[in-house]
């Protein structure tokens, strides 16, 4: 953008002489090379990190028999079998069909999970935060309920709803649903008394106050818990069907596990890694529509 | 002053407040006052002498613990349709733009969002930010925002205009445009003021009276009618011979209530 020509407003002509352009020019070419050595070194470290893997379980290995090597690839995988794995799935298909249907299924039950537990959060949230009565009622079942460790009811859905989808879409929201209720909770309490006033003389009805303050406001809070839950929502699948399933990556993972494929586990990791990088982003851009009116938001470091 | 019904009139208000720690908290203590329609009324007083309290009350956000507010006549029991509210902090919403927030008022009370928007539109204009409708208040200076929390306000047509030290974190130059602005949209909606101001020159620069709260619990310890003719420009007006007398004797007033609540805050301090 040439600071000549945006003449805004806010953004008055600004007089800039050869030496401030001179100045500029040399910051864009440090910044330019700084991005150019960060790519390098990620690269490498990558390099070192697979190339270490591939050369421990390789050196030292006589014969069929692996128990020669430095690590053993029986126990630890192998770079190159985790490749071999990965082709095999997408060439030949997984034990329980084809490998896009396995990511679709994870996928859907995690989607699912993840918009239902989100949803019941915030409502349950905002009526909590906004009732003190009911907060006070239902504050020592909730924190109860937050400590046990929920994985364990993944069993009972498996038992009561099936080997289907259902369960490990409860299992999904029954972990995304806490950590988006504390936040919502938290994110109407925290609404600043003086916006409330203002909205309440100005004419707002309680609807129009929770729809235009006590929402908008909270909304940064939430936003900032899908970054968490989703990932938990994916945790919800993966564990759902490791406990018994028909389909889905988390009983490729219990499969491998069965025959002793360590690559195998590896492979499905590696796939559900891709999964959760690439719903990061979304949350992100989710989060970038949702909040264009806050200046700098507070982001979480990126890497 | 105008006869007939009083726009404010608050008769042996006390207000308590319940502090975190159980104990009750008097903020105002049989407080009278009555505020005629049109009047454009100064509350002076220490920190922390309930001049925000009063405010609260008369708006019906708050309400008394003994005696009576009422607003042209009716006891106020809720949130009156005639109030105006200016806050000491910015609370226009920072979710939205400033045609949205300025639209906000009539849209809460069920006008339709055109219609809400050209009123809106007209407001923006009158306070100096045509051009900057879709700003949010990030995007603002503080003058800016207080502009938007001006024509927020008055686009209701508030018969009475309640204000809590809204300059006050102004800085000098753009606080003495901001208060001609203000006398100037003012003359021209005959609504009732009260304008809270912890600073005795902008009180008397502004109003047609000035009250004198004492410390806290607060109750009126004096009244000064100002008579400087209007229209008035807030950066002159104080060189005036009868500006530097009202505000010597007004002063000396208030001097007394300041240095009480110092001495207790310094109290506080050290206990």
């Amino acid at each position: 953008m040439n600071a000549r020509s945006t003449a805004s407003p806010l953004n008055p002509v600004v007089q800039r002489d050869a030496a401030a352009e001179d100045f500029d020019a040399e910051r864009a070419r440090a910044r330019q090379r700084r991005r150019v050595l960060v790519q390098i070194l990620r690269i490498a470290l990558a390099i070192f990190i697979v190339g270490t893997w591939e050369a421990t379980t390789r050196i030292g290995c006589h014969g069929p028999d692996s128990g020669t090597c430095v690590v053993d690839p029986f126990f630890f995988g192998q770079p190159s079998g985790i490749w071999a794995q990965l082709v095999r799935w997408v060439q030949v298909g997984t034990a329980q069909g084809p490998l896009w249907e396995q990511i679709v299924t994870t996928l859907e039950e995690t989607v699912a999970g993840f918009a239902i537990g989100v949803v019941l959060g915030i409502i349950f949230g905002v009526l909590l935060g906004r009732n003190r009565l009911l907060a006070d009622v239902m504050g020592p079942y909730i924190k109860g309920m937050n400590a046990m460790p929920r994985v364990v009811l993944g069993s009972i859905f498996t038992i009561a709803l099936g080997l289907e989808m259902p369960s490990k879409i409860a299992l999904a929201v029954v972990l995304v649903f806490f950590v988006v209720f504390f936040n919502a909770f938290q994110g109407v309490r925290e609404v600043d008394r003086d916006l409330l006033a203002n909205a309440r003389i100005l004419g707002a009805s309680q609807g129009q106050l929770s729809r235009h303050v006590i929402l908008p406001s909270a909304l940064s809070w939430i936003l900032a818990s899908l970054h968490t839950s989703f990932g938990f929502a994916l945790v919800g699948a993966i564990v759902g069907e490791y406990l018994g399933a028909r389909k889905g990556i988390g009983l490729m993972i219990a499969t491998a596990q069965g025959t002793f494929n360590a690559n195998g586990v590896f492979a499905a990791m590696l796939i559900l890694a891709i999964l959760a990088i690439l719903a990061e982003a979304l949350v992100t851009r989710l989060e970038d529509f949702l909040i264009k009116w806050r200046p700098n938001a507070i982001t979480e470091v990126t890497i | 002053m105008t006869s007939g019904t009083p726009a404010i009139e608050l008769q042996g208000v006390t207000k308590r407040f319940v502090a975190p720690t159980g104990k009750s908290f008097t903020a105002l203590r049989d407080l009278n006052l009555t505020i005629a329609a049109g009047e454009f009324v100064a509350v002076v007083g220490p920190t922390g002498c309930g001049k925000s309290t009063t405010l609260a009350l008369i708006s019906g956000l708050e309400a008394p613990s003994v005696g009576t507010v009422r607003v042209f006549g009716e006891p106020v029991k809720s949130v009156g349709r005639s109030v105006g509210y200016v806050f000491q902090r910015d609370a226009v919403f920072p979710w939205k733009n400033v045609l949205d927030n300025v639209a906000m008022g009539p849209r809460f009370r069920g006008v339709d969002t055109g219609e809400a928007n050209t009123e809106a539109r007209q407001w923006i204009q009158r306070v100096g930010l045509e051009g900057f409708e879709r700003y949010y208040p990030h995007q603002l200076s503080g003058g800016m925002r207080k502009r938007v929390a001006l024509a927020q306000t008055l686009i209701n047509h508030p018969k009475i205009l309640l204000m809590d030290e809204p300059f006050s974190a102004l800085d000098v130059q753009t606080r003495a445009l901001m208060e001609n602005e203000l006398l100037d949209l003012w003359s021209s909606t005959g609504a009732s003021v009260v304008f809270v101001t912890h600073d005795l020159e902008e009180a008397i620069g502004m109003a047609d009276r000035v009250v004198v709260i004492t410390a806290g619990p607060g109750t009126i310890k004096g009244t000064y009618r100002v008579d400087l003719p209007r229209p008035r420009n807030i950066a002159e007006i104080r060189f005036q011979p009868r500006f530097i007398e009202l505000y010597e004797e007004i002063w000396n007033d208030l001097r007394d209530e300041v240095l009480v609540s110092y001495e207790r805050s310094k109290h506080r301090v050290a206990s």
